[in-house]
């Protein structure tokens, strides 16, 4: 037997590349959870109110200090059946992992706020601007484009970690491998193309990344 | 128009006003000279909500400003003042009619219309009519500070607080400025306060030079008397230092 068969590796293409849609979904919508939730996070602490500000301080710690995998566990098997609800793995798995990102993204949005001077704050005061004016009109546009890169780098981490799911049933590219491999007992086929598609998506994503940086 | 009476104010352990006490008269024109470190930027700072008032009260057209009874309150009476910093504090992600329009349109609820014909005329008042669709960055020092006028300008303020306007600025822009300065001073009826190290200006531009020290006020005199003929001995050898070079 060859190392390599070429034609059962167009044989389980299809289904790859079908799980890789589900990949990009879940990097997608993950991606939205944690780009804007990470904000929210990020304006929230500036306002420093009395009891949330602790409460989202200790939350972001305890997410940024433990597994990703432990949380979709803790998710998936003692959050959602204490509160009585049945998510699908998809949406668990999603949900997962915009909030864990959303605490990383939140620290880079708060490095951005803070990299806006002084100095627009309080020009903002002297026009006596409305503080939703205040962040939407003077300092989001300034803090958000600065740190685009850093964001994009998070967007490509969480689609190269979305194949943790699979250990809660998601059907994403590599357990569509796993899944094609346990079928023929043959491996280096399915994982070597879920490692190519992988990379076909990240290094230009990677790329265009270190495009934005440059041109900052 | 504004009344200081006893504040203080302190930075940790350090008092820097102590027990200040002044009125400046509705149009009047008031400058505050003063070794650095003395207080008087904090002042405008105070008037302007950026600094905490640690005692006493200021009270702005009979409104008062450090004991708002509430924020409703404070906004309107805030809105009646306007500043113009030492780094123009322009906002880079607008343009300059951004800047302009910005104010009048979310803070005093001007159509967008009226917003950039207000725009328009105080560009031509400032020089700068055809650097509208400009960005700050695109503008050397002088023309930023001159549009940073004008955005102070468009809210219609009662008061104006000059922070060392052209401190920033290359020596050769600073008399353009200061001239703008002069000719909005005597065409409106606008209550000025102004921290400077432009002694030639506060002369021309005062009504009135209130000399700082330690948190004090220890010479409060029209320019004419102030510059001419000090009684205190901290205003001779100040200004004798700030003339001298």
């Amino acid at each position: 037997m060859p190392l390599w068969d070429w034609n059962y590796a167009w044989s389980i293409l299809p289904d790859l590349l079908l799980a890789l849609v589900t990949t990009i979904e879940i990097t997608i919508i993950g991606s939205v959870i944690a780009l804007v939730l990470g904000l929210v996070f990020a304006v929230l602490r500036r306002a420093r109110i009395p009891v949330l500000d602790q409460i989202l301080w200790a939350f972001i710690e305890v997410v940024r200090s433990t597994p990703l995998l432990v949380q979709v566990f803790f998710l998936a098997f003692a959050v959602l059946p204490a509160l009585g609800l049945q998510w699908s793995a998809f949406v668990i798995g999603v949900v997962a992992l915009g909030v864990h990102y959303a605490t990383y993204t939140s620290e880079v949005y708060r490095a951005g706020i803070e990299a806006v001077p002084v100095g627009q704050w309080e020009a903002a005061t002297a026009l006596s601007l409305p503080s939703t004016r205040v962040w939407i009109g003077v300092v989001l546009p300034q803090a958000v484009p600065r740190v685009l890169p850093a964001l994009g780098n998070y967007v490509i981490s969480m689609f190269k970690e979305a194949p943790l799911l699979l250990a809660i049933g998601v059907v994403e590219v590599v357990n569509a491998a796993r899944e094609a491999g346990s079928q023929t007992f043959r491996y280096v086929e399915p994982y070597t193309l879920a490692g190519v598609l992988f990379l076909l998506l990240s290094y230009p994503a990677s790329l265009l990344v270190r495009r934005l940086e440059r041109n900052r | 128009m504004i009344v200081f009476d006893r504040v203080e104010k302190r930075f940790g352990d350090t008092v820097v006003l102590h027990d200040l006490s002044f009125t400046v008269a509705a149009g009047e024109h008031v400058t505050l000279i003063g070794p650095s470190g003395s207080g008087k930027t904090t002042i405008l700072r105070m008037l302007m909500t950026l600094e905490t008032v640690d005692g006493g009260t200021i009270t702005v057209g009979g409104q008062p400003l450090s004991h708002a009874p509430n924020e409703r309150a404070l906004r309107a009476v805030r809105r009646r003042i306007g500043m113009v910093f030492q780094q123009f504090n322009l906002f880079p992600n607008m343009t300059v009619r951004g800047n302009l329009i910005e104010g009048p349109c979310r803070v005093l609820g001007l159509s967008k219309d009226e917003a950039n014909a207000r725009a328009a005329d105080l560009l031509d008042l400032v020089g700068l009519a055809d650097r509208i669709d400009a960005h700050p960055t695109q503008l050397s020092g002088g023309q930023q500070q001159r549009v940073a006028i004008a955005r102070a300008l468009a809210m219609r303020p009662d008061v104006l607080l000059l922070d060392e306007v052209t401190s920033a600025l290359d020596p050769e822009l600073v008399a353009g400025v200061l001239s703008l300065l002069k000719d909005i001073g005597e065409s409106t009826d606008i209550t000025f306060l102004c921290v400077t190290h432009e002694m030639g200006f506060a002369r021309d531009f005062s009504d009135r030079v209130m000399m700082f020290d330690g948190g004090r006020v220890i010479e409060d005199a029209p320019p004419d008397q102030l510059f001419s003929s000090p009684e205190h001995e901290r205003t001779k050898s100040f200004l004798h230092a700030v003339l001298d070079h």
